[in-house]
């Protein structure tokens, strides 16, 4: 097997300074009821090329690219990765790597930790950020119970149904079980932005958080400030989940408007669609919170001669030290997808990052234009959208499901989440989107 | 290692130095040499309720997180809100400067449960002998059953 | 800089935000075409002024910046990494190449199933061989790391329990176990109850009987425990936990050891997890992404997390019609990308390949521990599995701390151990070699570390003041926590 290195001569060897006579020996004190049953019913290993043409073909049954051109997002992102991304993650230096025990020998995740945790900060206006959590849903899912340790006689969240559903959901399967915080669930107005007068009905007594997406699952940008005023009013924190990061280069951050939590799901920095994972969940908070955040830490220091070196730090909250009593369960993080983004928004830059966001802002519009041109088809909600929109058209799914055999991905259908939108779809066109692939997702649609 | 002689100590290696109604809480030199170079200390609000054994606060080195317990009942009248800013103090003086609450008490009589100075000395040595002690061995860090220049 | 600030691996690297100039981009846009020019952006009102911080750079310097970075890591391909409990074994390229397929990497999650059936194949073979291999009856790919796994998987043992009248409060957990065990549970609302390990380093299944009662929703065992040991009377702990109607949730984080040795399913397992990134060699990134599927037995299927894998037709879809699902554990199916590599290694090895991993995993490290037993102290005498735990006994008379043998070891090129853990053994030092390394390396390292112990004994203080050869020396924690610094400021 090419991947072990042992010789039948370095095996006698060995077994020889062990006093051994057969490997059998190494393992004669597991109960024979086990070891006689533990045979594996797997085919004899495959040469490389084999392998490799096993994996093509599977690949080959999943269509993607022009063969079905992607307009969905609603929680996954088809960005534009440069090259030099992909090259730094590929090095077996990042890549091959664990987590920092020894910071003397891992400066280079260290460093990039900590540019990574000023970018987010910067990003989402908030003083500190982690080292990542898993994803965006993940992320909400600490973040409320973050909330609850910061107001432990709180007895519920407000959560904005306009806020991803998969996010909802695993938020829900993170607080089953945890005696004394329900989730409620607050409605959207016609204009897709969070009903402000429902929300005000709910807020006594005061909820540990309000959580809404920025932008919300439908693309549509929450009007932040007055919602921080009404939670802050309350006595609650507010709490902002932005599953499409790209908005951030465009949008004001949340914490400068108020927000006392912000996460987001990282995708769209450089990390391929992959069917879901592996992602990258942001978070952030104020400094005073610092201590009640989940997740690994990067602090700047100084060596015995003096110079500048880092470190994880704050390592108290985490469950290799307070076990049970720790901020949350989380060993590591996504490390190397968190050096992704740190790559990506090096190379996007300050003007970078807000131009291509800035793009995505015109191609979601002239994406929506040319759906009511050529469709009639009108945008379902009237308040601001990033680069996505919930679109009406008759028949919606039927012609989704068309629009897939003529090789076009058109978006998703948002009746699947959400039964008052079955004749929606949420489109999402980003830069990558040329003015004739909108064509061919109108066409596509056109019944 | 030092063990002041007028003040009381628990088997969570607090101490409290007790006047009229009012209880003095800090850790010992012992719980400070423990868990080495302290970064970090929350303490309660003034006003907040303590209750014997159960904690009141954290004193946090940059490997561990250690609770500390109410010596006695009562009503937090006064935190060190020093400690905060320098948890240090927590090694330099741990007797002194680096105080942590003041109590007014609820029951005096819970005092009663405490130990003494030599009391104490002898538990902390029979329980670094029961644990094989990790420490390193500071020898010249001499075990001192005196008030040492307490204010 | 002067020509002496060169030091050690590489020269000085300052942090990106100090490099750069005004005006410097690293990406280009595409041109707009005629008809898209003049499409209004978001109004003003809800933009921001301005990234603070961002740098600027061409992409020449941002890629220089971070190669720079990456030889300041050791790593495992570059390096032995012998952490112990976490299975630096080799990562073969191959399957970066396989998971970059843009079959794989271009396919949104939300491509109806009839687009994506080759990756829910992938899936669906990946799940039947995890459950092959470890005796179980169903998988899930969901969760995105072990601890991730861990917390689902309590999370179906208080389901069951719920629906059985009761979710039970407490949980028996070992004290040698990792704090991701304890951390799930409380996540779950449960009260942890700590077993204590006997003189031999295990679990007692009498201490386990006197602990189990009506309110016991389950033990979390990790088999071969963290010192490598076998827990021999698993079958006998499993039987006394179910007998009060307890379950069994197997830490599945040594797997790497069992492979054709034992089945976890064979144990009483009801609920385990594997860590992809240890035993099935997905890469560990500087600390993800991992991926910590979750496999049960039949009774426990109905509380897997959807959206699960299921045939439908001639090829496969994904349903989320399991009324008794604890839900989603995160927002899609799993961390895909680490599943294709997954798959990759295990097509790579076959049942022949994996079985002879774990016999030279195991034969590793009863070879360094063999060689090293007489400079350093074996922690407990059974004999091991995949890896090997020594305490620190043999170097407090030499003044020197299981910390600087670790930092000395950097200095000849080798990452350090694991120490500290488990928290049972004073001063761990755990070594795991993986069936990945020659006896060459082995003995180069064995070398090293008697070196290390003959130095202590002979020059304790360059030990003691290790690492010497680094691109920084020992780093002051202390500040750090104190005065935390955690972005970049100017």
């Amino acid at each position: 097997m090419r991947y072990i290195p042992h010789t039948e001569a370095d095996v006698a060897a060995m077994l020889g300074v062990l006093g051994r006579g057969s490997i059998d020996e190494l393992i004669a004190h597991v109960p024979e009821e086990l070891r006689s049953r533990a045979t594996l019913e797997v085919p004899d290993g495959l040469g490389e090329a084999d392998v490799a043409a096993r994996l093509t073909e599977l690949a080959a049954k999943n269509r993607v690219g022009s063969s079905l051109l992607c307009f969905a997002g609603a929680g996954a992102y088809p960005h534009f990765i440069p090259s030099v991304v992909d090259h730094v993650i590929l090095r077996s230096e990042f890549a091959t790597a664990y987590t920092p025990y020894q910071p003397e020998v891992s400066q280079g995740t260290l460093q990039a930790t900590f540019e990574f945790q000023t970018l987010v900060a910067s990003l989402l206006g908030l003083e500190v950020a982690n080292a990542s959590l898993y994803d965006g849903s993940t992320a909400t899912a600490e973040a409320v119970l973050m909330s609850k340790r910061l107001a432990p006689k709180a007895a519920r969240v407000l959560v904005a149904r306009s806020l991803p559903p998969q996010y909802r959901e695993v938020v829900r399967t993170y607080l089953e079980g945890l005696a004394g915080l329900e989730c409620e669930e607050i409605p959207f107005g016609a204009d897709g932005r969070i009903d402000r007068a429902a929300l005000e009905r709910r807020l006594s007594p005061a909820p540990a958080a309000v959580v809404v997406g920025y932008p919300n699952v439908f693309g549509v940008v929450e009007d932040l400030g007055a919602l921080a005023e009404t939670a802050r009013g309350a006595g609650s924190l507010l709490v902002t989940a932005t599953a499409e990061a790209m908005a951030l280069g465009l949008l004001r951050p949340p914490g400068a408007l108020g927000a006392d939590i912000a996460v987001g799901e990282g995708q769209s920095f450089g990390i391929p669609l992959s069917f879901g994972g592996p992602y990258l969940g942001l978070f952030a908070t104020r400094e005073r919170l610092v201590r009640g955040m989940p997740g690994r830490l990067v602090g700047e220091t100084v060596d015995e001669h003096g110079r500048r070196g880092y470190v994880l730090t704050l390592a108290t909250r985490e469950q290799h030290i307070r076990r049970e009593r720790a901020t949350s369960n989380i060993c590591t993080n996504q490390g190397l997808c968190a050096l992704a983004a740190t790559v990506f928004l090096a190379l996007a830059g300050r003007g970078g990052l807000r131009e291509i966001a800035d793009r995505n802002a015109r191609k979601a519009r002239y994406a929506l234009g040319r759906l009511r041109e050529r469709l009639g088809a009108e945008a379902v909600f009237s308040a601001p959208f990033f680069n996505e929109f919930a679109v009406r058209l008759p028949d919606a799914r039927r012609r989704h499901e068309r629009a897939v055999e003529r090789g076009v991905l058109a978006g998703v259908p948002l009746g699947d989440w959400f039964a008052e939108l079955e004749d929606a779809l949420l489109v999402c066109a980003t830069e990558v989107h040329s003015a004739a692939d909108v064509d061919r997702l109108a066409e596509a649609l056109a019944a | 290692m030092k063990f002041p002689k007028k003040l009381r100590y628990t088997r969570e290696h607090e101490w409290v130095l007790v006047e009229g109604n009012q209880a003095t809480v800090g850790v010992t030199d012992f719980a400070q040499h423990e868990l080495g170079e302290v970064v970090f200390v929350e303490l309660p609000k003034v006003g907040d309720p303590v209750t014997k054994d159960e904690p009141f606060g954290v004193v946090e080195s940059v490997k561990a997180a250690s609770d500390v317990y109410a010596p006695v009942s009562g009503e937090v009248t006064e935190a060190n809100d020093d400690l905060v800013s320098t948890p240090e103090l927590i090694n330099d003086d741990p007797y002194g400067d680096a105080w942590l609450i003041r109590v007014e008490m609820s029951d005096q009589s819970e005092l009663e449960h405490l130990m003494s100075a030599q009391e104490y000395k002898e538990y902390v040595e029979e329980e670094g002998e029961a644990e094989e002690s990790d420490e390193e061995e500071d020898d010249d860090d001499e075990d001192i059953d005196e008030d040492e220049d307490e204010e | 800089m002067k020509p002496d600030d060169a030091h050690g691996r590489s020269l000085d690297e300052p942090a990106l935000f100090e490099r750069g100039s005004s005006g410097r981009r690293g990406y280009t846009l595409p041109p707009l075409s005629a008809p898209e020019r003049g499409v209004e952006s978001l109004p003003a009102e809800l933009c921001r002024e301005d990234l603070p911080d961002f740098p600027e750079l061409s992409e020449m310097e941002v890629l220089r910046h971070f190669l720079r970075l990456s030889q300041w890591n050791f790593s495992a391909a570059t390096n032995f990494y012998p952490l112990g409990s976490c299975t630096m074994k080799y990562n073969p390229v191959l399957n970066e190449r396989m998971a970059r397929l843009g079959g794989f990497a271009d396919l949104h999650p939300l491509t109806p199933p009839g687009a994506a059936q080759g990756a829910l194949e992938l899936m669906a073979e990946l799940e039947r061989l995890l459950a092959e291999l470890s005796g179980m009856d169903a998988v899930s790919l969901q969760p995105a790391a072990g601890a991730h796994g861990e917390l689902a998987g309590m999370k179906m043992i208080r389901a069951h329990h719920l629906d059985h009248g009761n979710p039970r409060r407490k949980v028996l957990i070992p004290r040698s176990a990792h704090g991701t065990n304890p951390a799930s549970s409380a996540l779950c609302g449960y009260q942890v109850v700590a077993v204590e390990s006997n003189d031999r380093g295990m679990i007692d299944p009498a201490a386990v009987a006197r602990l189990t009662d009506g309110e016991t929703a389950a033990i979390m065992v990790t088999n071969p425990n963290t010192l490598g040991l076998f827990e021999k009377d698993i079958v006998r702990i499993a039987a006394a936990v179910h007998e009060k109607g307890g379950l069994v949730y197997l830490d599945g984080a040594n797997m790497n050891a069992l492979l054709g040795v034992a089945k976890p399913g064979h144990m009483g397992a009801d609920v385990l997890q594997f860590n992809l990134h240890k035993t099935f060699s997905t890469p560990h990134g500087g600390g993800g992404p991992g991926a910590g599927p979750i496999a049960v037995r039949q009774r426990l299927a109905d509380y897997l997390p959807v959206p699960r894998v299921v045939r439908a037709g001639g090829g496969y879809a994904l349903s989320e019609e399991y009324a008794k699902s604890i839900g989603r554990v995160r927002a899609f199916y799993g961390n895909f990308g680490m599943l294709v590599r997954a798959y990759a290694y295990l097509l790579s090895l076959g049942g022949d390949g994996l079985r002879r991993a774990t016999q030279m995993a195991i034969l590793n490290a009863n070879y360094v521990r063999k060689r090293l037993e007489d400079v350093l102290e074996i922690a407990y005498a059974e004999p091991c599995l995949h890896e090997c735990v020594f305490s620190d006994s043999k170097l407090q008379p030499l003044g020197v701390k299981t910390l600087d043998l670790a930092k000395r070891l950097l200095d000849y090129g080798f990452y350090a151990p694991t120490i500290y853990f488990p928290l049972i053994v004073s001063g761990a030092i755990m070594i795991e070699p993986t069936e990945s390394e020659t006896r060459e390396t082995l003995d180069e390292f064995i070398a090293a570390v008697r070196a290390i112990v003959a130095e202590a004994k002979e020059a304790p203080e360059r030990v003691k003041s290790a690492p010497h050869t680094t691109r920084v020396s020992r780093l002051d924690e202390v500040r750090a926590a104190r005065q935390p610094r955690l972005r970049w400021k100017p």
